[in-house]
């Protein structure tokens, strides 16, 4: 862990608190206990890098904190019980769906988490493609315009965007495909 | 005792005989007995037992709940000759920084002994609640079989025992109303003491399994939901999806208390309408808490429900700040809420807009040893909260970041704190914009909050922070200090101040013997104080433990170092050293 001479970590019984190059704490040695010396073979100490919030020297890649047993306080159990949640980083940051556009050369992704409803959902395509899609309306589908937005449902069916509650086509979504309306216009007869 | 009813004091009688005004006592005994009964403050009933002997009779024949806050500092024999009637106990055991692995294996704090004079003195006890405390498979079973009459069995942060121990209670237990298991450190064998409970039991009315991991049988609970007429309180643990826990709430729309399962499934469109109904028959639900691997998806389903609610615990749902903000819109009535940091800033300006009825909140970190500045909370999201939710009065609060300004601000915004726990979590860290130390901020907590009763202090901090809180934390009756203070004279300045200090509990701080001895008169006035990491030596504990003998000094030395002590316990007791320390922990 970090050793760089850098830092003034004393190996011995004294750790001096404070940040590198400024000077306006008071001079005096911060003696602070042997908890926060490397001890190799107790399990229950590791080295602390106080100097680890200094922002005036540092290197390029500041070395990983050490960690400190119980420290931060939390609850063991609870730590556990939240690592061994299902959930993993991409989970957490989004719900992400392709989206093709006929005649586009490439897909894009958006994350249908961001969006309340319809309209916002049928905005940001908009926006995303610069193209128009019409009004949507459960006789008709979308008129108004040359495109229709369309998805994949989890039974792999292509289906027209709007006909079901918005909670229940995110959780349907698979993917998102803006078809031209001559093509979509089948869909919309079912 | 004495028949006579004293009528006046100032009756001719009291000039001719003078024991007339001696005995405060004018009501006779039952009369003294029944008053007393309605008395349920423990710090009542302790001052009612020091007015004279007669009160202290009957303020010990008419209790009936009992308190220990350290096992240790009475014995079961104690307790057992003074109160003859008790029909509810609760004991606490190990320090509270054993929760962070501070007190090693095996260090004591076992309830067996408890049990086995319980069971002489009190077949009709109803009521056990424990926290700290070691419990194995075999005193559940004695506790199942000792007392027929059995209510109530609350169990958290406590180990040693397994699922077999639940089944016991399961088992035998006819009358049993509550059943909380929280947060233990324990061997989960399997799920099926659960189906342990008799075809025709129908008393339950507290059920919370929610931090064990085998899963149950389903059927069985469901089964005991529906002829449970009574319960209140469900608590149920991951293995619960989203389709089961509609169908439990379809049992049980009268719960006052749900936690849920794991809020993670691939359920169809009805289901999902289906879920969201019977939260809405649930006209009662205050408290909602589980909520595990909370997919965005699905929290729709609670609003019917929300705004009823008044304590909402998030602590383990990673929610982004755009979902969070969401939900907490439904939520108008919220007193407590308790959150994980990834709800970020944002999130809590949400909950400052939103919950202006909010006194309690907690924010957890969700990535407690990645100390990435990027993610979490900063000073902006508790300043936004205290100036929303006027009467905050409880804050725990885990940032990576703080500025004495802040904080000054947030106590002008609330200045009628309670409990003020601040946990900046990289050690030693100073004012990130002004790189001064955090004395100001506590300075202002203790100044402000005049009501202070609970602290927990964190980042850089002098001795200038512990003057502060001598001069001015009059009510301050728990200090938690870590990674701070520059000398002796820190601590000294608590142990010299804050008059009503009952715990004070300390690591990693640079306080030695003369810190350690200044305190010498008043840790016969608190429960108990911890030192680990300190820079206390073994003749400053013996030192103590000479002077003080009805303190009991307990030493746990570093290895390392013969004379250097690692962690030391010091605690007021009647029962004098305890019989059951193990070898690693010296009692001088």
């Amino acid at each position: 862990m970090g050793k760089a001479a850098n830092y003034e970590n004393e190996l011995a019984t004294e750790l001096r608190l404070g940040l590198l190059g400024t000077d306006h704490h008071e001079p005096e040695k911060q003696s602070f206990p042997l908890s926060l010396v490397i001890k190799s073979n107790k399990r229950s100490s590791s080295e602390m890098d106080y100097n680890s919030s200094d922002k005036c020297e540092q290197d390029s890649a500041p070395p990983p904190k050490a960690q400190v047993v119980g420290w931060p306080p939390v609850r063991s159990y609870w730590r556990n019980a939240l690592q061994q949640q299902k959930k993993t980083e991409s989970d957490v940051s989004g719900m992400y769906v392709k989206v093709s556009m006929d005649g586009a050369p490439y897909l894009r992704k958006i994350d249908l988490r961001v969006y309340n409803n319809y309209p916002e959902l049928l905005k940001a395509l908009e926006a995303m493609f610069k193209c128009t899609i019409g009004v949507y309306s459960e006789r008709e589908g979308y008129s108004g315009s040359d495109n229709a937005p369309t998805y994949e449902d989890k039974d792999g069916d292509w289906m027209l965007v709007g006909d079901v509650p918005w909670n229940m086509f995110v959780t349907s979504c698979r993917r998102l495909r803006i078809m031209k309306e001559s093509e979509a216009k089948g869909l919309g007869c079912l | 005792m004495d028949p006579n009813i004293k009528k006046t004091k100032n009756s001719a009688d009291s000039a001719n005989y003078p024991e007339a005004i001696q005995s405060p006592s004018q009501f006779p005994d039952e009369v003294l007995e029944k008053v007393l009964s309605m008395l349920h403050s423990h710090k009542d009933r302790s001052s009612v037992s020091l007015v004279c002997k007669d009160w202290y009779n009957a303020e010990r024949w008419s209790r009936t709940k009992i308190f220990i806050g350290n096992c240790y500092s009475v014995s079961p024999e104690i307790v057992a000759r003074r109160f003859p009637r008790i029909k509810s106990v609760t004991l606490k055991g190990k320090p509270r920084f054993s929760d962070f692995n501070l007190v090693p294996q095996n260090w004591g704090a076992n309830i067996h002994d408890w049990l086995v004079m319980f069971a002489k003195v009190y077949p009709l006890l109803e009521e056990l609640r424990l926290k700290r405390m070691t419990v194995s498979d075999e005193s559940l079973e004695f506790l199942a079989m000792s007392f027929p009459g059995f209510k109530a069995l609350s169990l958290l942060s406590c180990d040693g025992f397994s699922t077999d121990g639940l089944k016991s209670i399961a088992t035998h237990c006819k009358k049993l109303t509550e059943l909380d298991i929280q947060e233990n450190g324990i061997d989960d064998v399997s799920g099926s003491w659960l189906s342990a409970f008799p075809d025709n039991f129908t008393s339950l009315e507290i059920l919370n399994f929610a931090s064990l991991n085998s899963e149950v049988s389903f059927d069985a609970l469901e089964r005991l939901v529906s002829r449970c007429k009574s319960l209140k309180v469900l608590k149920v643990n991951k293995g619960i999806g989203l389709d089961q826990l509609q169908r439990l709430l379809v049992r049980a729309p009268q719960l006052m208390e749900l936690g849920t399962g794991s809020f993670q499934q691939e359920l169809m469109f009805r289901h999902c309408m289906e879920l969201e109904n019977a939260f809405r028959n649930c006209k009662n639900l205050q408290i909602l808490a589980g909520l595990w691997d909370a997919s965005y998806v699905y929290l729709h389903v609670l609003y019917p429900a929300c705004s009823s609610l008044t304590f909402l615990n998030l602590s383990y749902a990673t929610l982004r700040s755009d979902e969070f903000t969401k939900l907490i819109a439904h939520c108008p009535n919220l007193r407590c809420l308790w959150v994980l940091d990834t709800v970020e800033d944002k999130g809590l300006e949400a909950v400052g807009s939103c919950c202006p009825l909010l006194e309690e909140i907690r924010v957890f970190p969700a990535h407690p040893f990645d100390q990435d500045i990027n993610h979490g909370v900063t000073e902006s999201g508790f300043l936004a909260v205290s100036h929303g939710c006027r009467k905050l009065h409880y804050v725990l609060y885990f940032c990576q970041q703080m500025t004495n300004a802040a904080v000054a601000t947030i106590v002008q915004n609330c200045p009628d704190f309670t409990h003020f726990r601040l946990c900046i979590m990289n050690p030693g860290q100073p004012d990130y914009l002004t790189d001064e130390p955090m004395d100001e901020a506590f300075g202002a907590v203790v100044k402000t909050c005049t009501k202070l009763q609970r602290l927990a202090v964190s980042g850089l901090l002098t001795d200038l922070t512990f003057e502060y809180i001598g001069k001015y934390a009059k009510n301050l009756e728990t200090l938690s200090v870590a990674f701070a203070g520059r000398s002796d004279w820190g601590m000294q300045c608590v142990l010299g101040g804050c008059p009503k200090l009952r715990k004070l509990e300390i690591r990693d701080c640079p306080f030695g013997n003369a810190a350690l001895l200044s305190g010498l008169k008043k840790y016969e006035s608190m429960r108990s104080l911890w030192m680990s990491a300190c820079n206390v030596t073994m003749n400053g504990c013996r030192l103590l433990a000479k002077e003080m003998p009805r303190l009991n000094v307990e030493v746990m030395k570093d290895e390392e170092d013969d004379s250097h002590v690692d962690k030391v316990y010091v605690y007021r007791s009647v029962a004098g050293p305890r019989r059951d320390a193990p070898p690693f922990v010296l009692t001088l």
